[in-house]
């Protein structure tokens, strides 16, 4: 997907400009509330009207104030998510999900009810009212429904606000099946590093109303750790889990990794915090700790009392952070070869 | 002695012509003036929205005698009309116009409100599914107001068995032609000896209002559990 913006709007006393250009599949849109983030999605889908201005989807003109172009949001084949689903409550839910495909023209329709059906599990849910739905299935129809307009761009706002804990990373690998496999670009808009990390590959950083940055996901998720009290996640796709002892133990990489915790599936992912990790000059010779990885030292960051150190291990990248004390003492420098110890206790899963 | 004459049964029958006719008239109408005044920005709207609203604090009277001045041969409207060979006054079509124009307020407010009070949001979601205004409006702002419309309906009906100003005046009191049950009551008080008669029809108004009162009950609780 290419997408090139160039807008203003004057909302009462807020003023939002954005001025970008983006090529790729999955792109996220961070920023804090009340920052634009909302304006944009109203923008991009033809909700709202720019006061100047251009919008450029692929080699669609949306919006030019010059051409004197707004094509309305029925024209514009870009699907949105709301944050509360929406959904029509005078209808049942296979209603609600055939509204939008209704109306797409037959030429468009690269997908088919069924294998949304199939891809979301709605099949028990098809004939019942929306109002008796839970907050996950209400995402999953309004998913659904916007999929199945078969749009050019699907633009998500805080899809998973809402949702309490547990059902985020429920929902969250229908997500990303339903991306993958059907190969839809994704503006996906949320407040929520963890979310951006695990959903999306590049960001735009908006804040005050304007677009600040734009940066590969990975690289926010490292330079936020320098603001206080910001600790920074790893998060670590684990695959093939195989019982070892009352432990199971996961390929990741070249290395296996012993964990307290089972999944049932072949690929997950787990969260490691990088205040969680242990690091010795030297193999111990015994330790409560299941993991020790042989790593190199990496870059090496100091921040007030913490330093943050990339460690390679193999074809993997893992952050640790530690004091300023413990990097003189272990006589840290790039290329250095050291022991990562980590317990089997403190990984967490989240998909 | 029955309790009713036949000419009762007959002003009974042409009260439920008049109302429904007037209703059933009025309702694609008032669907489109709300829509006006909710969904669009045009100017004077205030201005419609005083003449639309008119007719609920002016007298009766007044309306009808305005509209005789409108549809009668020599009236703007009238004159017109009577081109065509079409009379109004003093027909049921006057009955009905004159139960149309004095009911129409109720309608338009009800259904207003109705509108009014449907999340906008459904109406964006629906326009991003691809429907165009139109098509939101019919298949989702619509059928969400659809209890404010029905109430609308059953307000303007009700106010339409009682209609008795207006209608007097434009239509006159005719049996059989324009009398519709209020009216017919009013010719039995002022006749000497007609109370009995008066109060048996009052009796039949009592029950028709009571019934419109539990069908528009049970309706809305029908469109509730959809």
């Amino acid at each position: 997907m290419q997408l090139d913006v160039a807008v203003r709007k004057q909302q009462g006393s807020f003023q939002f400009s954005a001025e970008f250009s983006l090529t790729g599949k999955r792109i996220g849109l961070f920023g804090p509330s009340g920052s634009g983030k909302s304006t944009l999605m109203h923008l991009l889908a033809g909700l709202l009207k720019p006061d100047s201005g251009s919008i450029r989807l692929d080699d669609r003109v949306l919006f030019d104030s010059q051409a004197k172009i707004n094509l309305p949001p029925e024209k514009r084949r870009v699907g949105v998510v709301f944050q509360h689903a929406h959904l029509f409550p005078h209808m049942s839910v296979r209603r609600n999900l055939l509204y939008g495909w209704r109306r797409t023209p037959e030429q468009e329709r690269y997908i088919q009810p069924e294998a949304i059906i199939e891809v979301l599990h709605l099949h028990p849910l098809l004939d019942r009212g929306v109002n008796l739905l839970s907050g996950g299935e209400r995402q999953r129809v309004a998913l659904g429904r916007t999929l199945l307009t078969c749009p050019r761009l699907i633009l998500m706002d805080e899809p998973l606000t809402g949702l309490d804990e547990e059902l985020k990373f429920q929902i969250m690998p229908y997500l990303n099946t339903v991306f993958s496999q059907f190969d839809i670009p994704l503006l996906f808009i949320s407040h929520s590093l963890m979310e951006m990390r695990l959903m999306t590959e590049q960001v735009l950083v908006v804040d005050q109303g304007e677009v600040r940055r734009q940066m590969a996901t990975e690289e926010l998720a490292q330079s936020a750790w320098a603001a206080p009290r910001q600790g920074y996640v790893n998060l670590l796709r684990l695959a093939d889990p195989r019982p070892q002892g009352d432990l199971w133990s996961y390929q990741w990489g070249e290395a296996r990794l012993v964990l307290t915790e089972y999944a049932e599936s072949q690929d997950n992912i787990f969260e490691l915090d990088s205040r969680e990790i242990l690091l010795f000059k030297r193999h111990p010779e015994a330790t409560s700790a299941r993991n020790l990885l042989p790593c190199k030292v990496g870059k090496m960051f100091t921040v007030g009392n913490r330093v943050r150190v990339e460690l390679q291990c193999g074809s993997q990248q893992l952050i640790v952070q530690i004091v300023p004390e413990s990097m003189r003492e272990l006589e840290l420098v790039e290329g250095k070869d050291v022991v990562a110890v980590i317990k089997a206790s403190v990984f967490r899963r989240l998909l | 002695m029955s309790l009713l004459q036949p000419s009762d049964l007959d002003a009974i029958l042409l009260s439920f012509k008049v109302a429904s006719t007037a209703t059933l008239l009025s309702t694609p109408l008032g669907i489109g003036v709300a829509y006006l005044l909710v969904h669009t920005r045009i100017p004077g709207k205030s201005i419609i929205e005083g003449i639309v609203n008119l007719p609920l604090v002016l007298p009766p009277v007044v309306i009808g005698y305005l509209l005789l001045v409108l549809f009668g041969r020599r009236g703007w409207i009238g004159a017109w009309l009577m081109q065509y060979n079409i009379q109004v006054i003093f027909t049921l079509t006057g009955a009905i116009i004159a139960s149309a124009v004095v009911g129409f307020p109720l309608l338009v407010r009800s259904i207003r409100l109705g509108m009014e009070s449907v999340d906008p949001s459904y109406r964006r979601v629906a326009r991003t599914l691809g429907a165009s205004r139109w098509d939101a409006f019919f298949t989702v702002t619509l059928p969400l107001s659809g209890r404010a419309v029905f109430a609308g309906m059953t307000l303007m009906f009700a106010r339409s068995l009682g209609e008795f100003g207006a209608t007097i005046i434009l239509a006159g009191n005719i049996p059989g032609v324009t009398q519709t049950i209020p009216l017919a009551i009013y010719e039995y008080t002022s006749a000497p000896g007609g109370d009995r008669m008066a109060l048996s029809l009052c009796l039949v108004s009592i029950l028709l209002s009571f019934a419109v009162l539990l069908a528009s009950g049970a309706a809305s609780k029908t469109l509730d559990r959809k």
